[in-house]
């Protein structure tokens, strides 16, 4: 086992406890930035689509994973960032304005739903954020100038400095600012968590009554953490428009809310990891199914006619990892991980204890 | 004037009257014991005093400040921290993390410079990682640091509570049973802590206790009630020797 010797309080202060994490990241984030040319269109906008995907996990994850808010509406922030960025954009506004200025409208308007429903938990703040995604859906359908109603509306291109960032002209360079935007808040959600703030969140949501009795304010904590959640889930809403270029209210069903949701609980509920394990997933699974279905054709069996496999297969996965595996995806790994660092002297219930279940997760 | 004063403090769940008419004052620098049977309102007295429960009828005055309308979340920026008596803790970060959010009250930024990480953050998060980090040597929590509580022993976890309550640099602080469930040695070192938080921090205790022996050893008067209502007040050995309590604690079965 790697045992790091600590000469100062920054060494826990820091980002990284060690040289070998950061080097980790680098190189992931440097396979990241060189990947338009290592790979054709088809997988660059597949590894785009997962980018957002994780950008809206993260966002999903600070409410759900770090202060125990189970929302079943996100989908609804992702609609309100997509129609507020493009609204912005067609009076005018460049993206480098509209873009944080959608977060910013989906952020406070997460908050602001969030005050009334920050003294409802489990069940019945699920039930209310269902509510408020469904407001929010015949909403979109009635603001027919901005949002163009049932026909949907075209996302205006995105350019910047005179550059192309449009998702069907140049990819690339879509893909990169994709990047950029998921390494920025990456950045500022693992600050968020190593600070006063982020640990007031998870105060919240591990024991209400004594964040109290800390002094942390309750419903204000939540209010904030609910609307930087759905202001960053508003954002990947935005780059979500974007990438799919003409959408309409159903880009925003209940089943994205629903995939958001598998997101955050199969990567691992409370690591930001998480996300992005749970968002390779969600991504990749239907691909897959694609190519089995395909090799199944060619040996003689035909899948295509039964509906809902996609729906069906995660929902298996979903079960089995609640049963087996409450940490997630990301948990499975740090055990994975320990088991070769401890070589050869892991033991079997080393992790007993450890499968304890997040309060989100008990409806109470 | 004293530290903290309660004065006809009642609490009515419905038809139960859990505390029904207390007074009692801390002076400063005392160690303060309640003790009565299983339901006497021990527990409701302190809630009533954090401001998690709302009182009925009666005043708490802190400090010289009336804190009976206070919110629950002023009440430890004023300097009131507690236990719980079933250990509250965040059981899913480590000891570590637990102890720096007793730091919660002295923190200076904002979320925006949290999300940033400016220098200003950095540099506070050292102020409260030192103050955190001698609360560790104090209660010899060193070799638990970074384990997760969830992981932990019981006795280890009542011993980060009571850490957590002292990582907000309060100047009363309310102990619930912080002996229970504790052997004998454990008990000792509660012992040994309260008597130092009292000498060396200059701490007002507060303590709800069962355990007599430690009650004898430790707090300077004692309140004794059973119903919600004051049976006696007085040194140890006057409550103890006082017929009301000696047959409230026979009448429920418990030894005394
Ligand atoms: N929130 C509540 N709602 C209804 N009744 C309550 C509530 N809190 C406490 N009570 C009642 O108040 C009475 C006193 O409870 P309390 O917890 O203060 O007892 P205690 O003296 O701390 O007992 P113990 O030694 O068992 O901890 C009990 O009858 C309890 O049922
Ligand atoms: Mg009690």
């Amino acid at each position: 086992m790697r045992v790091v010797f600590k000469t100062s309080y920054d060494r826990d202060i820091d980002l990284h406890e060690h040289g070998r994490s950061r080097a980790r990241i680098a190189v992931l984030l440097a396979i990241m930035i060189v990947l338009p040319f290592l790979v054709g269109d088809y997988y660059l906008a597949e590894a785009t689509n997962t980018l957002i995907w994780a950008l809206a996990g993260m966002g999903l994850m600070v409410a759900v994973g770090h202060t125990g808010q189970v929302s079943l509406g996100h989908a609804a922030f992702l609609a309100i960032g997509a129609y507020a960025d493009s609204a912005l954009m067609n009076t005018g506004l460049p993206f480098l304005v509209s873009f944080p200025l959608a977060g910013l409208v989906t952020g406070l308007f997460g908050a602001l739903i969030a005050v009334p429903a920050v003294r409802m938990s489990g069940i019945y703040l699920a039930i209310a954020t269902l509510a408020v995604f469904v407001i929010v859906e015949e909403l979109v359908i009635m603001l027919e100038p901005i949002t163009g109603g049932v026909g949907g509306i075209m996302a205006p291109s995105i350019s910047i400095l005179g550059l192309t960032f449009d998702r069907y002209a140049a990819l690339d360079h879509f893909y990169w600012l994709c990047l950029a935007v998921v390494a920025l808040v990456t950045w500022g959600y693992a600050n968020l968590m190593r600070s006063p703030t982020g640990r007031s969140f998870l105060a919240v949501r591990d024991s209400e009554v004594s964040a109290r009795a800390l002094g942390i304010n309750v419903t204000r904590t939540r209010a904030l953490a609910f609307g930087l959640s759905s202001g960053v889930t508003g954002l990947a809403g935005a780059l979500m428009g974007h990438y799919i270029g003409f959408f309409n209210y159903e880009l925003f069903s209940i089943f994205i809310s629903i995939n958001l949701l598998l997101v955050v609980t199969i990567g691992g509920l409370g690591f930001i990891q998480g996300a992005f394990l749970g968002a390779i997933l969600i991504t990749a699974v239907p691909q897959l199914i694609a190519i089995l279905r395909d090799n199944l054709v060619a040996v003689g069996v035909d899948l295509s006619g039964v509906p809902g496999l996609d729906t069906m297969i995660f929902s298996l996965i979903l079960i089995c990892f609640i049963i087996y595996e409450p940490t997630g995806l990301y948990g499975r790994w740090l055990k994975i991980r320990t088991w070769f660092e401890v070589f050869p002297l892991a033991r079997r219930d080393m992790f007993r204890r450890q499968k304890s279940y997040l309060k989100t997760e008990r409806m109470k | 004037m004293s530290l903290l004063e309660v004065e006809d403090l009642a609490i009515h769940f419905g038809g139960v009257k859990a505390v029904d008419g207390v007074s009692f004052s801390v002076e400063k620098g005392e160690v303060f014991a309640i003790i009565g049977p299983n339901g006497a309102g021990k527990s409701t007295i302190f809630n009533l005093i954090s401001r998690i429960y709302q009182s009925t009828l009666g005043r708490i005055q802190f400090d010289g400040q009336d804190i009976t309308a206070s919110r629950a979340h002023d009440i430890a920026g004023l300097g009131i921290a507690r236990t719980f008596q079933n250990i509250e803790l965040f059981d899913h970060s480590t000891v570590l993390d637990n102890l720096l959010m007793g730091r919660h009250t002295h923190r200076r930024t904002n979320f925006v410079q949290d999300i940033l990480f400016l220098p200003k953050v950095r540099r506070e998060e050292r102020q409260h990682r030192r103050r955190v980090e001698q609360v560790i040597e104090f209660l010899e929590l060193e070799a638990y640091r970074k384990k997760m509580i969830a992981g932990l022993p019981y006795g280890v976890r009542k011993v980060v509570e009571i850490g957590r309550a002292l990582a907000t640099g309060p100047k009363l602080i309310l102990l619930d049973e912080p002996a229970s469930g504790l052997s004998v040695e454990e008990t000792r070192d509660v012992a040994f802590w309260i008597e130092d938080m009292r000498r060396d921090m200059g701490l007002t205790v507060l303590m709800v206790e069962h355990d007599m022996s430690l009650v004898n050893q430790v707090s300077d008067r004692v309140m004794a009630v059973a119903n919600g209502r004051t049976l006696a007040m007085g040194t140890p050995a006057e409550v103890q020797a006082h017929p009301d309590v000696m047959a409230a604690y026979l009448g429920t079965g418990a030894a005394a």
